[in-house]
């Protein structure tokens, strides 16, 4: 019976020598689920391209374990990123959990990171609270109050008065909304309506005419990245901007990806916002160009959240010398500070949100192509919606 | 046999028709069996299962009544809420309870919107379905207070089922759940259609006003197959919600409507196991095609289906003749059966 116990310990002993010396070759798994299909198709190229582009300049090889990346489509259908995370966990036994186009599927998804003990990396939803439900989150992409509180501050500041917000009926609108509005009064501004809009196919002109009915000085707008352009389209279609009436926002409702196609109405629009490609710095210069060189289009904000996801992967991989379990790499994650297409940016250790720089921009034509050029910096911006619970 | 009387005849018919046919133990057998045999899959085999508890709800009405809808997701919908509502607000904590009431309150739903069913021939009923669910896709946008409107019903969880089986990760008790409703609610489905009444709807599909001058309640008829279905509806809905502690506005979607046709129209109509069978099909194609090429899949899809429809689904089922040739030598009740008959000749 003795030896029995003996040879039982022996084969565990030799079991486990083998295990760990399977993962120090085991290629680390990253499960990328993003809208590749669908109306939020955009956000899925985009991010593809900004990870594919990282693993290409950098190897797949980081701390002596590959990298290998499965990519899926949930066509921004929460319950399908769902069983798609489930199965990248169950089957797969991938590491990180990555992509997530919009703030429903981030949140489907975070149960799951906090029982597979597995990192959920957001590479693009915005919603201030997905950080919080799960311990296992973090976040390369942005949060919309980030880009709202400062805008508001702007605008205060800039002779805008009255102000219309006009939102897409959501969590990221309402936090933008929200957001903005507070901090507006805050500084002595005033917000003469509140209009929502749905968030599936929406038509703007009878918004936009109630808007224009209550004669702001600005109309802040939020809609999610590829609606920009129709909302343009449709505000100069009504003859707004003859009636001066100007346009502020996150950076959301003029996308790099879709700027160059929306004419000159958007000329003059100032976004707050921590990305442009118009970014001056030599770090985005070649991110831009390295980029149009391997896509035909131009980067947005949602591809930098892909390549700064990985970034941080790698990063986090390279100081736990390969170790790839949830709680190691989140804690190699915390407080991760480096330099980014966008500029220089951190993981904060207490929230695993980022912290950036957040840069008022205008949209101007640049050698015959529009882009958000950056005027102003407000440096450092921790999420305001979480800074102020404390 | 030609003494017999013709009443009897197509009495004797008709139970060798409702007779269990050897393929549907083997198919039924298949399916338990892969509750051990793929462990691994046990994820992707629950939402066949939930898509096939669907299609067949779609099938009562459209297989066997003749009720063409665009708008099945609306009961489907509708259980889904329920379910995660539920559970949610801990109003009704059993899943199997909460199943139940879910399905009841869909059917519910069905009762209700029948009446406008009635009215109008085909067109009519896809465009009354379709307005039908797209009505109720806005009423759960337009109350996100209740349902979360756009970012989804958060915060709901499922306790486990009968107080003993947690819905663990791998899927393994959601479908072993999926797949026991799924059996109950196909027996139950087989035996309506089976019955006289199942008979009468199968007699107004084919022709409504000579049904209703031989003395079928053709509207009564059409009401209480609605109603159930759209009950089969709801609990597919509220299985999908307690399998995955989610919901959101896509379990009202139009596409979902129109998947489920696709899905009864790759597999078949009328004999029940169309939507299982589309199901399978469905969700694997999807999967597969998915996996090759995350960003091109619907493009495939829609050529398989094309495809589909040119070869024709007769063609196909004639490629599984030696199977069903087979089979059919296999069972064994059919001679005993013949000799029985044999015996009671004078």
């Amino acid at each position: 019976m003795r030896r029995l116990t003996a040879l039982k310990a022996a084969l565990a002993v030799g079991l486990l020598g083998l295990t760990s010396a399977a993962w120090a070759q085991d290629p680390v798994k990253i499960g990328l689920i993003l809208p590749m299909t669908g109306q939020q198709a955009s956000t899925g190229k985009q991010i593809k391209a900004g990870v594919d582009l990282y693993i290409k300049e950098h190897g797949d090889t980081v701390a002596g374990r590959k990298i290998e990346v499965i990519l899926k489509d949930d066509a921004a259908v929460p319950d399908n990123t769902k069983r798609l995370a489930q199965e990248l966990i169950v089957n797969d036994k991938v590491s990180v959990i990555a992509g997530f186009g919009v703030t429903p599927a981030a949140l489907a998804a975070a149960p799951l990171a906090t029982e597979g003990k597995v990192i959920e990396l957001v590479m693009a939803a915005g919603t201030s609270i997905i950080t919080e439900r799960s311990p296992y989150i973090a976040r390369t992409s942005f949060t919309l109050a980030q880009s709202s509180v400062p805008l508001a501050d702007w605008a205060a500041k800039n002779g805008i008065k009255k102000v219309v917000t006009m939102v897409s009926d959501y969590a990221p609108g309402h936090d933008a909304e929200k957001s903005f509005s507070d901090r507006f009064k805050e500084a002595g501004g005033e917000v003469i309506e509140a209009i929502r809009f749905p968030l599936a196919n929406p038509d703007f002109a009878p918004f936009l005419q109630r808007a224009a009915d209550a004669k702001p000085d600005a109309i802040m707008v939020f809609v999610p990245s590829g609606q920009g352009g129709t909302f343009m389209k449709q505000f100069t279609e009504r003859g707004l901007d003859k009636a001066g009436i100007k346009v502020i926002g996150p950076g959301d409702v003029t996308d790099d990806d879709l700027l160059p196609a929306m004419g000159d109405a958007v000329l003059g629009a100032v976004t707050a916002h921590f990305y442009s490609a118009d970014h001056p710095s030599a770090k985005n210069q070649a991110y831009v160009e390295a980029f149009k060189k391997a896509n035909n289009f131009r980067p947005n904000f949602m591809s930098v959240g892909g390549y700064d996801g990985m970034h941080l992967i790698y990063e986090a991989l390279k100081k736990t010398g390969g170790k790839a379990d949830g709680d190691t790499l989140i804690a190699a994650m915390k407080g991760m500070s480096w330099e980014s297409p966008r500029g220089p940016i951190s993981i904060d250790p207490e929230t695993r949100d980022i912290i950036q720089n957040v840069y008022m921009r205008k949209v101007e034509k640049k050698a015959g192509e529009l882009y958000n050029v950056e005027f102003a910096t407000f440096e450092g911006i921790k999420d305001p919606v979480k800074a102020a619970k404390k | 046999m030609s003494q017999q009387p013709p009443g009897e005849e197509i009495a004797r018919r008709l139970v060798a028709r409702a007779s269990w046919q050897p393929l549907e133990v083997l198919f039924w057998a298949a399916a338990l069996a892969s509750i051990y045999v793929l462990p691994g899959r046990h994820l992707i085999l629950t939402e066949i299962a939930i898509l096939g508890l669907f299609a067949l709800s779609l099938d009562l009405i459209l297989g066997y009544a003749g009720i063409v809808s665009l708008g099945q997701a609306a009961f489907f919908g509708f259980g889904a809420y329920a379910a995660g509502l539920l559970a949610k607000y801990d109003l009704v904590t059993e899943p199997l309870l909460a199943l139940i009431v879910s399905g009841v309150a869909a059917a519910l739903v069905g009762f209700v919107t029948s009446f406008l069913v009635l009215r109008g021939s085909d067109l009519t009923r896809i465009m009354v379905t379709l307005g039908v669910a797209l009505v109720l896709r806005e009423i759960a946008n337009r109350y996100a207070w209740l349902t979360g409107g756009a970012d989804g019903l958060q915060g709901v969880e499922i306790k486990p089922l009968f107080g003993l089986y947690r819905f663990d990760m791998f899927g393994h008790t959601a479908f072993c759940y999926a797949l026991g409703v799924l059996i109950v609610l196909f027996l139950l489905a087989r035996r309506i259609v089976h019955s006289p009444f199942g008979l009468s709807l199968q007699s107004i599909k084919g022709n409504p006003v000579r049904a209703a001058a031989v003395g079928i309640p053709v509207n009564g008829r059409l009401v209480a197959i609605y109603t159930i279905a759209a009950g089969y509806a709801g609990v597919a809905g509220a299985l999908l919600t307690q399998t995955t502690a989610f919901t959101s506005l896509s379990v009202l979607d139009f596409e979902r409507s129109a998947d489920l046709l696709l899905v009864l129209i790759i597999g078949g109509t009328g004999y029940l196991y169309g939507g299982l069978i589309g199901a399978i099909l469905f969700k694997l194609m999807q999967d597969y095609l998915a996996a090759l090429t995350p960003q091109y899949w619907p493009f495939w899809i829609g050529l398989l289906l094309v495809a589909i429809v040119l070869i024709g689904r007769e063609r196909i089922m004639s490629w599984t003749k030696p199977i069903r040739a087979l089979a059919r030598r296999l069972d064994w009740r059919r001679s005993t059966t013949a000799v029985a008959v044999e015996g009671q000749r004078p």
